[in-house]
C-alpha cells in the first residue's frame, strides 16, 4: 500500500514539477509565494479548493497593484497527499524557488512533516486548517481554529441550549481527533460529566460501514439522558456516516451530531434533507450575513466560473492569512522573514464574518466561533455566534500543557514557556 | 378575477387590522395570529413559550404554520413584522397566511427574514403538533401524531390522548396511542397504581426506546416504583439480547454483501483469468460515476423518472465499464499474459490514469448521488432495525452472483470461457477464438465491477478515490475464498463480513480490521489455496 502510494506520488510529482519549473523563471520585479496543497491523492478533495483560493487572492492583490510595488507570483507544487513529499516540496519552494512565504498543508501530519524544514531554512508557513493545538512554531502561523475556537464552544452550546448530558466522541483514528477528544474529555469531566456518560469511538480512515457504530450510538443514547455526538470524523468517511444516521432514523431532535470537519464543501456531495438540524462549529459559514462575505462569494464564483461552488472555513482562514501577510510585508517594507515575523504580530485584517482578526503573539489569530445547523440546501443556519476568541495553542485542560504559553515577541521569543518553572522549553513539540 | 383580487385585499386588511392592535399587547390574548406574529421578535426561549401557548389553543388550523416553522419556512415581513409561511418561487417568496392558509401575495427575498429555529424548538413543535393532530380524520396523520407524542412525551398531552384513545377505531393507531399515554403518564402527577400499570405497558412495548424511556423516568418516579422499573428494564434487556445477536448477523451479512459486490468482478478477472488487476477498483468507481451522470441527466430532463435512475444506470454502467475493460485488455493486458509482475504494474498505472481522468473531468470533490425513495429509511423486524438500502444491496449482490453463475455454467460463452482458462491450447484447436474469449471475459469482469459501482454509490462517497478503498478488500475476499471459485468468493465475503461485525463491538473498528487481516494471514499459511481450493488438473494448468 505504501509502496503503491509512494510510487504514485512520485509519478505525479514528476509531472507537476515540470509545470512548476515553467513558472519559476521570474523577473526581479515579482515576489514569489509558495502554494503547498495536494492536487492528487486522497487529500486532493479538500486541498485543491485552497490552491484555487490562493490563486484568486494573488490575482486580486495584483489587480490592486501587488505588494511593495511588485507583482505577486504563486508557485504551485503538488505534494500528492504524501507526507514526506510535503517536506521535499517545501524545501524546493524555499531554497530553489526562493518564495517569500508558503501557504499550505491540510493534515497535521503534513504540517509536522514540513515544520523542521521551515525552522531550518527560516521561512514562513501559513496553515489554514483547524487543528488540535499543542504546537507553536516561530515560523508557522495557525489561521485555522485551535480546539478552544471550535470544539469547546460547540460542546458548551450543546450543554446549554440542548441540555446534553451524555456524550459520544466519535473520530477518525489519527492525531487531530485523538488530541481534540482528549481535551474535550478532560473539559467535560471538569464540568462534572461522569466518565460513564462519555463514549469514545475511533474508526479507520475512509470507514464506510457505519451500521454497528450508529446502532451503538443509538444504544448509548437510550439511557434516558439527552445524548449528543461530537464528531471529529474526517472528510471522506462522513458521507456514509450521515447516510447511515439518516437511514436508521436518528433525527437531530433526538441525537444531534456536531461536527468539526464537515463544512459546505463536504455537504456538497450529500442529500442533506435527512440531516437538517445536525450541527457544525466553525469560524465562518458561507451563509454569514456580511457585505465582505457577499463580495468574497461573488469573486469566488466568478474566479472558478462555477455558480455552484461553495465557500468554507479553511478558505476564510487562507484569506485572513494571506491578507495578514500582505499587511505585515507592507509594514516591514521587505519580505525578509525576520522583519515580517516581527511586524506581523498585532496586525488586524478584516475576516469574512464582518469583524476583524488579529495575529496574536502566539502565532494564532482571534476569530468568532459560529455554530450552524445544516439546512436542506446544504448551507448552514447560524444559531449562535460568540465574540472573537483568541486561539489557545497549549490547552488548559491537558496536564502536560496547562502551564505552557507561547509568546514570539522579543525578549521572550518562546513557543513553550512554562509559567510554573519560569523557563522556556516544556513538554510538547 | 377582479373580485377575487379585491376580496384578497379586503381580507388582508381585515387580518392585519385584527393582528396589529393585539400585537401591541402580545402574549396577553390567546389569539393565534398575534401569538404567531410575536415569533418575529422572540428569541429561542420566548419562542418555546409561544409554541406552548399556540398548542394550548387546541386550534388544528395552526398545524401548517407549526409544520412550516419546524421546516424553516416561516418568515416575517420586515416592513410590518407580520409572520407568513413562505415558499420559494423564483427570486421571491410566495407568502401564505399562517392561520387561514390564504394567499398573501409575494415578497422579494430581502423584504422578509426567516424566523430562526433550532433543535430544541423542533422538539417542542413536534410535541405540540402531535397534540393538535391526534384527532385528525386522516389515519396516517393520527399515526404520525401518536409517534410524535411518543417521542417527545409531555404530561400536558395526557388528557388529549385519553380522549383520542376513546374515539380511536384503528387498531395500530390505538396501540401507539396507548403507548404514548403510558409514557406521558410517567411524568404526570397521576397515582402510583396508574404509573405501575403504565410501566407494564411500556415493558410490553419493548425495544431500545422503552429502556431509554424507563431509565429517563426512573429518577423522578416515586421510590416505591423503582423495583418495577428495574424489573421491566431487565426483562426488556434479556429479550433484546437475542435480537442484538440477530442484528449483528444482519450487519455482517450486509457488510459481506458489499464485499461480495466489490470482489465478484475480480473473481473473474483475477480468479478465473489470473490477471492481477489493480485497476479493478477504478471500474467500480467508473460504475458509480455512470450512476451520477445518469442521475444528472434524469434530474435535468425527466425528474419523474428519478426512482428508476438506478435501474437505468445498471445497463449504462455495465456497458461503459465493460467497454473500458475491453480497451484495457486489447490495449495493454494481452501483451502481458504470463508476466504477473508487469501486469500488476501496468494495470496499476491504468488505475492512476483513470483516477486522474475522472478528477480532471468531474473535479476532486464528492458528487451527490441521490437515494431513490425506495432505498431510504428503515423498518423494524422485532427488536431489529433493517435499513432499506442495505436490504436491497444484499438482494442485489446475491442476484448478480446467481446471474454470473448461470452465465458461467449454462451459456456457450461461459463454456468457452471455462475451456480457455482450463486448457488454452486444446480450446484453441477446437476452434475457439481464444484472444476474443480473453477480451470478453475481462470485459465481463469489468462490467460486473461497474454494476457493483452502481450499488456502492448508494452507500459510499462518489469520488475519484472510491475504488482505492475497495481494492484491498476485494483481493482479500478472492484469495481467502479460493482463487477461481465463485462459490468461494460468496462464502469468503459473507464470513469475512460476519467475522468483522462480531469483532467490531468488542474490540473497536480499528483493531477489528487488524485482527481480521491477521486471521487471514494465518489461514493462508494453513491453506494457501483458500477456502475452496480448485482440485485436479486445472490447478496445474
Amino acid at each position: 500500500m505504501t509502496f503503491k502510494s509512494k510510487l504514485g506520488g512520485a509519478l505525479i510529482a514528476a509531472v507537476m514539477s515540470t509545470t512548476a519549473l515553467q513558472g519559476a523563471f521570474a523577473a526581479d520585479d515579482t515576489i514569489k509565494i509558495g502554494v503547498l496543497h495536494s492536487l492528487s491523492g486522497t487529500m486532493a478533495i479538500s486541498e485543491t479548493t485552497l490552491k484555487d483560493v490562493m490563486l484568486m487572492l494573488v490575482e486580486e492583490q495584483n489587480k490592486k497593484g501587488g505588494v511593495l510595488g511588485k507583482k505577486l507570483e504563486a508557485v504551485v507544487v503538488d505534494p500528492a497527499s504524501d507526507w514526506p513529499l510535503f517536506a521535499e516540496k517545501a524545501r524546493q519552494l524555499i531554497s530553489k524557488d526562493k518564495v517569500a512565504a508558503v501557504f499550505g498543508c491540510w493534515t497535521s501530519s503534513s504540517r509536522k512533516s514540513v515544520l523542521p524544514v521551515f525552522e531550518e531554512l527560516n521561512s514562513i508557513l501559513f496553515y489554514p486548517v483547524q487543528y488540535e493545538g499543542e504546537e507553536s512554531s516561530r515560523n508557522i502561523f495557525y489561521t485555522g481554529a485551535a480546539p478552544n475556537q471550535q470544539a469547546i464552544p460547540a460542546v458548551d452550546y450543546l450543554a446549554k441550549e440542548e441540555g446534553v448530558k451524555r456524550w459520544v466522541l466519535a473520530g477518525t483514528d489519527y492525531v487531530y481527533p485523538q488530541t481534540t477528544n482528549k481535551i474535550l474529555k478532560a473539559y467535560l469531566m471538569s464540568k462534572g460529566v461522569a466518565e460513564s456518560d462519555i463514549m469514545v469511538n475511533y474508526t479507520p480512515f475512509g470507514h464506510s460501514d457505519w451500521q454497528t457504530i450508529v446502532s451503538d450510538i443509538k444504544k448509548f443514547g437510550s439511557a434516558g439522558k439527552k445524548t449528543a455526538v461530537v464528531s471529529t470524523i474526517n472528510g471522506d468517511a462522513n458521507v456514509p456516516f450521515y447516510k447511515e444516521l439518516g437511514n436508521q432514523g436518528i433525527k437531530a431532535e433526538d441525537i444531534p451530531v456536531v461536527a468539526f470537519s464537515v463544512g459546505e464543501e463536504e455537504l456538497a456531495g450529500l442529500d442533506t434533507k435527512p440531516l437538517v438540524g445536525h450541527l457544525a462549529a466553525w469560524n465562518y459559514f458561507q451563509s454569514v450575513d456580511a457585505d465582505v462575505n457577499a463580495e468574497f462569494i461573488k469573486e469566488w464564483k466568478a474566479f472558478t466560473k462555477n455558480d455552484k461552488r461553495v465557500t468554507n472555513d479553511p478558505m476564510e482562514a487562507a484569506y485572513i492569512g494571506f491578507n495578514a501577510w500582505v499587511k505585515a510585508v507592507e509594514a516591514a517594507g521587505t519580505t525578509n522573514t525576520d522583519a515580517v515575523l516581527d511586524s506581523i504580530i498585532g496586525v488586524s485584517v478584516p475576516n469574512l464574518s464582518g469583524g476583524t482578526s488579529t495575529v496574536m503573539p502566539n502565532h494564532h489569530i482571534t476569530k468568532p466561533v459560529l455554530i450552524g445547523e445544516i439546512q436542506a440546501d446544504g448551507q448552514f443556519d447560524i444559531v449562535q455566534e460568540t465574540a472573537p476568541v483568541v486561539g489557545d495553542e497549549w490547552s488548559d485542560y491537558l496536564p502536560d500543557s496547562k502551564n505552557l504559553i507561547s509568546d514570539w515577541r522579543k525578549p521572550m521569543s518562546c513557543g513553550n514557556f512554562n509559567v510554573a518553572s519560569g523557563k522556556c522549553g516544556g513538554k510538547g513539540s | 378575477m377582479k373580485i377575487k383580487f379585491f376580496l384578497r385585499v379586503f381580507f388582508l386588511c381585515v387580518v392585519s387590522a385584527l393582528a396589529s392592535p393585539s400585537y401591541a399587547q402580545s402574549g396577553a390574548g390567546a389569539d393565534p395570529r398575534s401569538l404567531i406574529d410575536a415569533l418575529s421578535k422572540a428569541d429561542f426561549g420566548e419562542a418555546e413559550k409561544l409554541i406552548g401557548q399556540l398548542a394550548a389553543t387546541g386550534d388544528a388550523r395552526l398545524v401548517p404554520a407549526l409544520n412550516a416553522f419546524s421546516e424553516g419556512d416561516l418568515y416575517f415581513r420586515k416592513s410590518d413584522n407580520l409572520v407568513f409561511i413562505g415558499k420559494v418561487s423564483g427570486s421571491s417568496y410566495e407568502l401564505t397566511d399562517p392561520v387561514t392558509g390564504a394567499s398573501a401575495g409575494q415578497a422579494a427575498k430581502n423584504a422578509v427574514t426567516k424566523i430562526k429555529i433550532n433543535n430544541s424548538l423542533r422538539r417542542v413543535i413536534r410535541s405540540a403538533m402531535g397534540g393538535l393532530t391526534l384527532m385528525s380524520p386522516d389515519r396516517g396523520i393520527r399515526l404520525q401524531a401518536a409517534d410524535a407524542v411518543l417521542r417527545s412525551p409531555s404530561a400536558e398531552n395526557l388528557e388529549l390522548l385519553e380522549t383520542a384513545i376513546s374515539k380511536e377505531t384503528d387498531g395500530e393507531v390505538k396501540a401507539r396511542m396507548v403507548e404514548a399515554r403510558a409514557v406521558s403518564l410517567l411524568s404526570s402527577d397521576r397515582s402510583i397504581d396508574e404509573k405501575r400499570a403504565a410501566i407494564a405497558t411500556i415493558k410490553n412495548y419493548g425495544g431500545r426506546n422503552a429502556i431509554g424511556i424507563l431509565m429517563g423516568a426512573s429518577a423522578s418516579l416515586d421510590p416505591s416504583l423503582k423495583a418495577d422499573v428495574d424489573a421491566a428494564i431487565a426483562s426488556i434487556e434479556s429479550g433484546q439480547r437475542l435480537w442484538d445477536i440477530g442484528q449483528n448477523v444482519w450487519y455482517g451479512v450486509s457488510l459481506g454483501s458489499v464485499l461480495l459486490l466489490a470482489a465478484i468482478g475480480l473473481a473473474i478477472t483475477f480468479g478465473v483469468m489470473g490477471i492481477i488487476n489493480m485497476a479493478h477498483g477504478e471500474m467500480v468507481m467508473l460504475g458509480a460515476y455512470s450512476t451520477f451522470v445518469v442521475q444528472q441527466v434524469i434530474r435535468d430532463s425527466a425528474p419523474g423518472l428519478f426512482d428508476w435512475s438506478l435501474a437505468i444506470a445498471l445497463p449504462v454502467a455495465f456497458l461503459v465499464t465493460g467497454a473500458v475493460g475491453l480497451v484495457i485488455e486489447r490495449g495493454v493486458i494481452r501483451f502481458l499474459y504470463g508476466r504477473p509482475l508487469e501486469t500488476l504494474l501496468a494495470t496499476w498505472g491504468v488505475s492512476l490514469i483513470l483516477q486522474q481522468t475522472i478528477r480532471s473531468i468531474f473535479g476532486p470533490t464528492n458528487q451527490e448521488v441521490g437515494n431513490p425513495s425506495w432505498m431510504s429509511g428503515s423498518f423494524p423486524v422485532g427488536g431489529m432495525t433493517i435499513t432499506w438500502n442495505r436490504m436491497w444491496i444484499i438482494a442485489f449482490s446475491l442476484s448478480i452472483f446467481v446471474a454470473l453463475l448461470v452465465v458461467m455454467k449454462k451459456s456457450s460463452f461461459g463454456l468457452n470461457m471455462r475451456a480457455v482458462t482450463q486448457n488454452r491450447r486444446m480450446a484453441s484447436s477446437m476452434g475457439i477464438k481464444t484472444p476474443w474469449v480473453d477480451a470478453f471475459t475481462f470485459a465481463l469482469g469489468s462490467g460486473i465491477a461497474g454494476i457493483a459501482g452502481v450499488a456502492l454509490s448508494q452507500i459510499d462517497n462518489v469520488s475519484p478515490n472510491l475504488g482505492q478503498s475497495y481494492i484491498i478488500d476485494s483481493f482479500m475476499v478472492v484469495v481467502f475464498g479460493g482463487v477461481g471459485n465463485l462459490w468461494g468468493t460468496l462464502v469468503g465475503a459473507l464470513s469475512l463480513g460476519v467475522l468483522n461485525k462480531f469483532l467490531e463491538p468488542s474490540v473497536g473498528a480499528v483493531l477489528g480490521k487488524i485482527l481480521v487481516l491477521v486471521l487471514i494471514i494465518l489461514f493462508i499459511q494453513k491453506r494457501p489455496r483458500g477456502l475452496f481450493a480448485l482440485k485436479g488438473r486445472a490447478v496445474e494448468a
